[in-house]
C-alpha cells in the first residue's frame, strides 16, 4: 500500500525554486534512500515534508496516507505519524529531555483516541528505549541537546523515534558529523524500529551509511529533481563513480 | 510646577495630621528622622524622566492622584481563607493589611530564642535596641522621593532579628495585604532584616492586591548582614493591574556575608524595583535574580546598583523579563568598583524576550570601575521565541501554542530554578503557567 505519494512537487525558499518537480512513492515497510550532491535539494525535500515554513510549494501534491500533507500543520504530520530527524538537532535550554518527549508523545497519543501514558509508564518506556541506542539514561535530565556533542544530538534523535514510534521517518544527513562508533550505534536503532508497519527515507550524502541501514530503493537527487532510481546497487555505484557520473548520464539521455 | 507644588502640599498636610496622630511618640529619636525626611521630599519633589534614574519611567500617573496614606491598622473584614493561597507552607507568617501588622492574620507560632518576627511600631516599643540603631540608618543623601515619603510616614511594617550564629530551619514570610478601598490611598510599609553573625535565614516578601482598585505600594526594606551571614530574600509582586508598586531594598553587608535576591514582577500598571547593595566589608556576596512577567500597558522598572567598596567580593546578577501586549521593560544595573575594591568579581546579565511587536524594552548596564584588577562582565540580549526551537517542538506533535509555553517557561526557568524556598518556587511555576494559559485563551478567543 502506498504510504506516501509525492507528485511533481515544486518548492521554493526565498522566492527560489529548489524543487522542480520531484515524483517519489514510498510503500509501507520500505526503506528509500536519497542521495544527492550539496545543494541538489534533499534537506528542502525533508523540510517541506515536515512543514517547514520556510519552504513554499509552488506546484504538485503530496499525499501521505491518502490525506493531503501539505495542508497539515507540522504537529498534525508528527501525530499523523510523520517523524523528522534533524541535520541539525536544535538544543532547547530549559527544557528536559524526559519533559519534551512526555509532551510530544501524550499529544500524539490523545490525537490517536490513546490514554496518556502516566509518570511512571513513561518512565519505563523511556529507559527501555534508550537501551535501544545505547544511550545513558542521564541523558533524560539534560535540556534537549544542549551540550551534547554531535553525535550525542543525533543518537538523541533516533531516541526520539524509538519514542514516537513514527509511521513514516524521514532521517536528513543522520550520519553527517558521527565517527564511525555513533554511526554503527545510530543505524542498529534504525534497524531495530524498521518494521512492516512503517517506512523510513533516509537523505544522505554519502553511500556510507547505507552499508548499515540497507535500503530498498535509492534515488539520485541533482538540481531538485530524481534523476535515477534503483536498487541498493545504485548506492555503491554512486560513491565509485560520484555524483558527476549522474550528471553526465543524463545530459547524454536527454 | 504648580501641580508638583499641589503634591507637595498635600503630602506635608498628610504629615501634619499623622504628626498629630502620634501624641507622644512625637518626642522618640526617630521622630526626627521623619521629619528630617518630608524636608527632603518636600525639597526635592517626585522626580521627572527628565532625571537620568528616571529616564525611561514616567511616574506621572502617580503625581496625578493624591494617595491618602494609611495611618492606622484596619483589618477591613478579611479572613484567613482570603489568604490562604497566598500563604506558604511550613513558613512564619507575618501578615500586613495596607502596611500595618494585622496579629489576627499573622501566624509567628514558636520561634527559637532571641529571634523576634512581626511588626516594626510594636519591635520598637518592645525591642528598641534591636530596632533603633539600624531603622533608617541605611539609607541617606541620594534615596528617592518615594524612600523620603516612606520614612517620613515610617509607623509599621515588617521587621525580623535573627540573633547571632542562629540558623532558621522554617522561612519567613511577610505578605503583604492591599485592599479594596474607596478611597486611593498608600500603603507604606518599613521593614528592617537584621541578621546577626553567623545566622542563616529565607525571607520572603509577598505582595498582593486583593482587588481592583487603585492604591500605591510604597515599600522599603533595609537588610543588615551580620559577618558570614547568610539571607535569601525573595520577592513576590502580585498587585494588581491598577496598583502603584514602588519597592526598594537597601542592604548592608559585612565581611564574608552572603545575600541572595529572587525578585518576581507580576502584577501593577506601574512598577519599579530598587535594589542597592554596598558591599563595604572583604569576602561578601551578593546575588540579585530578578524575573519580570508583564502584559497589557504594564511598566515594570528593575534598577539595582552594587557598590563594590571593599576588595574580594563577588557579585551576580542575572535579570530576565516576558514582555507581552504593548507592555514596558527597563533594567538598569549599575555596578561600581571602587579603587580599593581590588579581585573583585563582578557579573551581570539582563536577558529579555519579547513575545510581542508592541512591547519595548529599555536595557541599561552601567559600570564604572575605578580598581585595576578586577573581573566585570556584563551582558543584555533581546530577542523573541526563536523559530527553530518552535519548528523543532512543533516536528514532534507538540502544537503551536504548547511550544511557546514550553519556551516561554523555559527561559523564566532559569530564575525561577535559583529560588530554594521550595513552595514559593512551586507558587511561582503556577503562578507563570497561569499567566501563560490566561495568554493562549486570549489568542485562540482573539
Amino acid at each position: 500500500m502506498s504510504l506516501l505519494e509525492v507528485k511533481n512537487l515544486h518548492a521554493s525558499v526565498n522566492g527560489k525554486e529548489i524543487l522542480h518537480g520531484i515524483n517519489l512513492q514510498v510503500n509501507i515497510g520500505e526503506v528509500h534512500a536519497i542521495m544527492g550532491p550539496n545543494g541538489s535539494g534533499k534537506s528542502t525535500l525533508a523540510g517541506v515534508l515536515a512543514g517547514r515554513e520556510a519552504y513554499i510549494v509552488t506546484e504538485g501534491q503530496v499525499l501521505y496516507q491518502g490525506k493531503n500533507l501539505l495542508e497539515m500543520d507540522p504537529e498534525e504530520r508528527a501525530r499523523e505519524g510523520v517523524f523528522l530527524a534533524f541535520q541539525y538537532p536544535v538544543e532547547i535550554p530549559g527544557v528536559n529531555n524526559s519533559y519534551f518527549l512526555k509532551a510530544a508523545l501524550n499529544a500524539i497519543r490523545k490525537h490517536k483516541g490513546l490514554e496518556e501514558l502516566d509518570a511512571i509508564d513513561f518512565l519505563s518506556l523511556l529507559k527501555q528505549k534508550t537501551k535501544l541506542v545505547d544511550m545513558n539514561e542521564s541523558f533524560l535530565n539534560r535540556p534537549v541537546n544542549e551540550g551534547f556533542s554531535g553525535g550525542e544530538k543525533k543518537r538523541n534523535e533516533i531516541f526520539h523515534m524509538a519514542v514516537l514510534e513514527p509511521t513514516l521517518a524521514i532521517l536528513d544527513e543522520t550520519d553527517s558529523g558521527l565517527d564511525i562508533d555513533a554511526l554503527k550505534t545510530v543505524s542498529e536503532g534504525v534497524n531495530k524500529l524498521r518494521s512492516k508497519e512503517n517506512a523510513t527515507i533516509i537523505v544522505t550524502h554519502y553511500q556510507r551509511l547505507l552499508n548499515y541501514i540497507v535500503p530498498d530503493f535509492v534515488h539520485v537527487l541533482v538540481d531538485g529533481i530524481i534523476v535515477k532510481s534503483g536498487g541498493k546497487d545504485l548506492a555503491i555505484k554512486l560513491e565509485e563513480l560520484g555524483y558527476d557520473w549522474v550528471r553526465e548520464e543524463t545530459v547524454h539521455a536527454v | 510646577m504648580q501641580s508638583a507644588d499641589k503634591n507637595i502640599q498635600w503630602y506635608q498636610s498628610r504629615f501634619e495630621a499623622f504628626e498629630q496622630s502620634l501624641n507622644g511618640e512625637k518626642s522618640k529619636p526617630v521622630h526626627t528622622v521623619r521629619r528630617d525626611a518630608i524636608r527632603r521630599f518636600a525639597q526635592n519633589g517626585f522626580p521627572t524622566t527628565r532625571q537620568e534614574e528616571w529616564r525611561f519611567t514616567n511616574i506621572s500617573p502617580i503625581t496625578k492622584i493624591e494617595f491618602q496614606p494609611i495611618l492606622q491598622y484596619e483589618l477591613q473584614g478579611i479572613g484567613r481563607n482570603d489568604i490562604r493561597k497566598y500563604l506558604l507552607d511550613r513558613a512564619v507568617h507575618a501578615v500586613f493589611v495596607n502596611g500595618m501588622f494585622s496579629s489576627e492574620l499573622s501566624d509567628i507560632g514558636t520561634l527559637p530564642q532571641g529571634v523576634v518576627v512581626g511588626s516594626l511600631a510594636e519591635s520598637l516599643k518592645k525591642h528598641p535596641g534591636k530596632v533603633q540603631p539600624y531603622i533608617a540608618r541605611l539609607i541617606k543623601g541620594e534615596e528617592s522621593a518615594f524612600t523620603a515619603l516612606n520614612t517620613a510616614f515610617m509607623w509599621d511594617g515588617g521587621f525580623i532579628s535573627i540573633p547571632k550564629d542562629m540558623v532558621l530551619d522554617r522561612p519567613i514570610q511577610f505578605l503583604f495585604l492591599a485592599t479594596n478601598h474607596e478611597l486611593a490611598y498608600a500603603a507604606q510599609p518599613r521593614n528592617l532584616i537584621v541578621a546577626g553573625a553567623k545566622s542563616q535565614c529565607k525571607v520572603v516578601e509577598t505582595y498582593v492586591g486583593l482587588a481592583q482598585n487603585i492604591y500605591l505600594t510604597n515599600t522599603v526594606t533595609e537588610i543588615v548582614l551580620g559577618e558570614n551571614s547568610y539571607l535569601e530574600h525573595d520577592k513576590l509582586q502580585l498587585e494588581n493591574m491598577n496598583a502603584f508598586h514602588i519597592g526598594t531594598a537597601q542592604l548592608q553587608m559585612n565581611v564574608a556575608s552572603h545575600y541572595t535576591s529572587n525578585a518576581v514582577s507580576l502584577g501593577g500598571s506601574l512598577v519599579r524595583n530598587n535594589i542597592t547593595a554596598v558591599l563595604d566589608a572583604e569576602d561578601s556576596e551578593c546575588t540579585l535574580n530578578g524575573l519580570t512577567l508583564s502584559t497589557g500597558t504594564q511598566i515594570i522598572d528593575n534598577h539595582t546598583a552594587i557598590d563594590h567598596a571593599k576588595p574580594h567580593c563577588n557579585s551576580h546578577e542575572l535579570y530576565k523579563a516576558i514582555l507581552d501586549g504593548r507592555s514596558k521593560g527597563v533594567f538598569n544595573g549599575k555596578i561600581f568598583v571602587r579603587k580599593d575594591a581590588q579581585k573583585t568579581d563582578a557579573k551581570q546579565t539582563n536577558k529579555t524576550l519579547l513575545l510581542s511587536d508592541n512591547a519595548t524594552i529599555n536595557a541599561k548596564p552601567q559600570l564604572e570601575i575605578f580598581a585595576d584588577d578586577v573581573k566585570c562582565t556584563h551582558g543584555a540580549t533581546i530577542g523573541q521565541l526563536d523559530d527553530e526551537q518552535l519548528f523543532y517542538l512543533r516536528s514532534r506533535g507538540i502544537d503551536l501554542a504548547a511550544a511557546r509555553d514550553i519556551l516561554t517557561f523555559a527561559f523564566a526557568g532559569d530564575v525561577i530554578n535559583r529560588i530554594t524556598i521550595e513552595p514559593l518556587r512551586q507558587q511561582v511555576e503556577r503562578m507563570i503557567h497561569d499567566r501563560l494559559d490566561v495568554r493562549q485563551s486570549g489568542i485562540e478567543e482573539g
